[in-house]
């Protein structure tokens, strides 16, 4: 009787067909293609797949895309939150438009964004020009790979904590502060804690899409061997020579790589949405 | 069995994108690489106008390999224009073309021809003349990457064949480490090659096919650049062939072998020397002399060896090309 039982359970009609309509949509959209590439990997012998998957010049490519994107979604979670603050907290004229800009990244084409940021970083651009004398190179490196990847994540952060923030009642910061918090304790004890999910969940999102990026990186990146060289890169690269199976097997790594990451911080997510009293 | 390859996916969106009016009048589908986008839209209004204006040709361009995986998966191109013979044998291992593509028309079935070449900053402050420059430690060499764009292979190979000639099979790596050692960015393509050297301001030397040189030079209103041709290049002959399998099906044998003749014929190849690359014909290249200097070049398969020996031994991965750029200073 256990099934009449958990049915008595459930408030909402059309759980069955809700669920298995998850079920199949995500196996369309995601899991099949995922399966795909998983099935061209399997065509190699394992050892082809780890020599593929563990040479030096693609070693130093894992370096390069998941440490930029990991250090460009910090560097976006930090001002990120700070212009969601001032969207949220302060108005001020052309705030609407502020806002707009915001999601301009989004739709922007990447390869456009690519080619904007090289020009702007470049030893003759606008920005480059004023570091070149300094001897700091953006564009063509390591550096121009960053910018680019904190270019395209800002909006995830920036909308994801924003929603959280607006729905904070300054009731609760009033009350903090009658208490005898200082602002900063106000800040760090009691809406910090708050954001801190949205703010993960952005993190996630904004890595995730950096580890993925090809069209902006690839302008600015100067695609140097060992230094300045992308996975993504590495993965057309192979598909450039046909070697189907070994483009899917680079897929492959990044793919595991970044579900443990994402896995990771979904992890963090809960730790600290339970440590504050709330459920997800 | 599920397991469909990715690519599959991926023909679907071409699809789409490029054979979506299928309607009464016959329409011939060209696949053909990045840098023919300009030329092919001069040539086929001028086919269709000498078939009576019943054909059309619709064109897809992209990247040559990608043009290669996309016909392979089911792009239902009649014709593919490509710019290396290696890309076309690839297509017979998959049997949609003949493999005796080389003598279905003239000259091995490429109707025109282009090479490497250098531009250079105005005035030529670096005093670049010829291969050999390109290795001196203060000059900074663009070109894009041999792995990935048809114009990087050829600017390799033309670098190797003058190093072979000058420093025989013992010093060519040397000169290569050297010249390869003076890049300071691998772009993905020739375009953005062209965009790193021209508007970023990056290095001293752009190394690219002579088309794209003399539009650069000539046409885009960038004065600021030269032409140099160095004493010995790479003939980077451009092949065309019919994809038999899918022309035979839409019953278009006949046409693809038309649209083709055309590219040989006076008209077409006045337009193709045009649009800066040389053509086969020794009229019109006759009449276009003065853009077309004679520079002395030699045929990959004659001096550095055969294509799929060449494309493994210098261009897979650990080859010549990742052994040297892995292992630069």
């Amino acid at each position: 009787m256990s099934a009449a039982q958990s049915k008595s359970f459930t408030v909402l009609p059309g759980f069955g067909t809700s669920l298995g309509y998850t079920l199949v949509y995500l196996s369309l959209i995601v899991l099949i293609p995922l399966a795909a590439i998983v099935a061209k990997t399997l065509e190699m012998d394992f050892a082809t797949f780890w020599n593929t998957v563990t040479s030096p010049r693609l070693l130093a490519s894992y370096r390069l895309s998941f440490g930029a994107s990991l250090l460009a979604a910090a560097i976006n979670s930090v001002f990120g939150l700070l212009l969601a603050w001032s969207l949220v907290r302060y108005s001020f004229p052309g705030k609407k438009i502020i806002d707009a800009l915001v999601d301009l990244p989004f739709a922007l084409p990447t390869a456009v964004a690519g080619i904007a940021l090289t020009a702007l970083y470049a030893q003759n651009g606008w920005i480059g020009q004023l570091l070149a004398p300094f001897g700091i190179q953006i564009a063509f490196g390591p550096a121009g790979v960053l910018v680019a990847l904190v270019f395209i994540g800002l909006p995830f952060v920036v909308r994801t904590v924003q929603p959280i923030l607006e729905d904070i009642d300054t009731e609760l910061e009033e009350a903090a502060v009658s208490l005898g918090a200082n602002r900063w304790q106000t800040f760090w004890k009691v809406v910090f804690p708050i954001l801190t999910p949205a703010l993960l969940t952005g993190f996630a999102l904004a890595f995730a899409r950096a580890v993925g990026e090809y069209g902006s990186v690839i302008f600015i990146a100067g695609n140097i061997p060992m230094i300045s060289e992308i996975t993504p890169l590495m993965i057309i690269t192979k598909l450039e020579q046909y070697d189907i199976a070994g483009a899917t097997a680079i897929a492959v790594v990044m793919l595991v790589f970044s579900f443990v990451l994402l896995l990771a911080i979904n992890g963090l997510q809960v730790w600290t949405a339970r440590r504050t009293g709330r459920s997800l | 069995m599920l397991p469909l390859p990715l690519s599959r996916f991926l023909v679907v969106f071409t699809l789409c994108t490029s054979a979506f009016a299928a309607v009464a009048q016959d329409i011939l589908l060209n696949a053909s690489y990045d840098v023919s986008r300009e030329l092919y839209k001069d040539i086929n209004p001028a086919f269709t106008a000498s078939q009576g204006g019943n054909v059309r040709v619709s064109q897809s361009h992209g990247a040559a390999s990608k043009q290669v995986l996309a016909v392979s998966n089911g792009l239902p191109a009649d014709v593919v224009t490509l710019n290396q013979a290696p890309d076309i044998d690839a297509l017979v291992a998959r049997g949609l073309v003949k493999s005796t593509w080389r003598s279905e028309f003239p000259h091995q079935a490429s109707p025109y021809t282009t090479t490497t070449v250098f531009l250079v900053r105005k005035g030529n402050p670096k005093h670049i003349q010829d291969w050999s420059d390109l290795a001196r430690a203060d000059v900074k060499v663009i070109m894009p990457n041999p792995k990935l764009s048809g114009s990087g292979r050829y600017a390799y190979l033309a670098a190797w064949g003058y190093g072979l000639e000058q420093y025989g099979g013992a010093g060519v790596r040397g000169f290569m480490e050297k010249l390869l050692g003076n890049v300071p960015v691998f772009d993905g393509g020739g375009r953005s090659a062209t965009t790193t050297f021209t508007q970023r301001g990056m290095g001293d030397v752009l190394v690219t096919f002579e088309n794209e040189a003399i539009l650069i030079a000539n046409e885009l209103g960038l004065k600021d650049f030269d032409c140099v041709y160095p004493s010995l290049s790479v003939d980077a002959s451009a092949p065309v062939a019919v994809v038999h399998k899918v022309a035979e099906r839409h019953g278009y044998s006949k046409l693809a072998k038309a649209y083709m003749d055309f590219l040989f014929s006076k008209e077409g190849q006045a337009l193709i020397a045009k649009h800066h690359f040389r053509p086969r014909d020794t009229e019109v290249l006759a009449a276009n002399s003065a853009k077309f200097p004679p520079i002395k070049t030699f045929r990959v398969e004659e001096k550095i060896g055969a294509w799929p020996s060449v494309l493994t031994t210098h261009f897979a991965d650990g080859g010549v090309f990742d052994q040297i750029t892995e292992s630069r200073p």
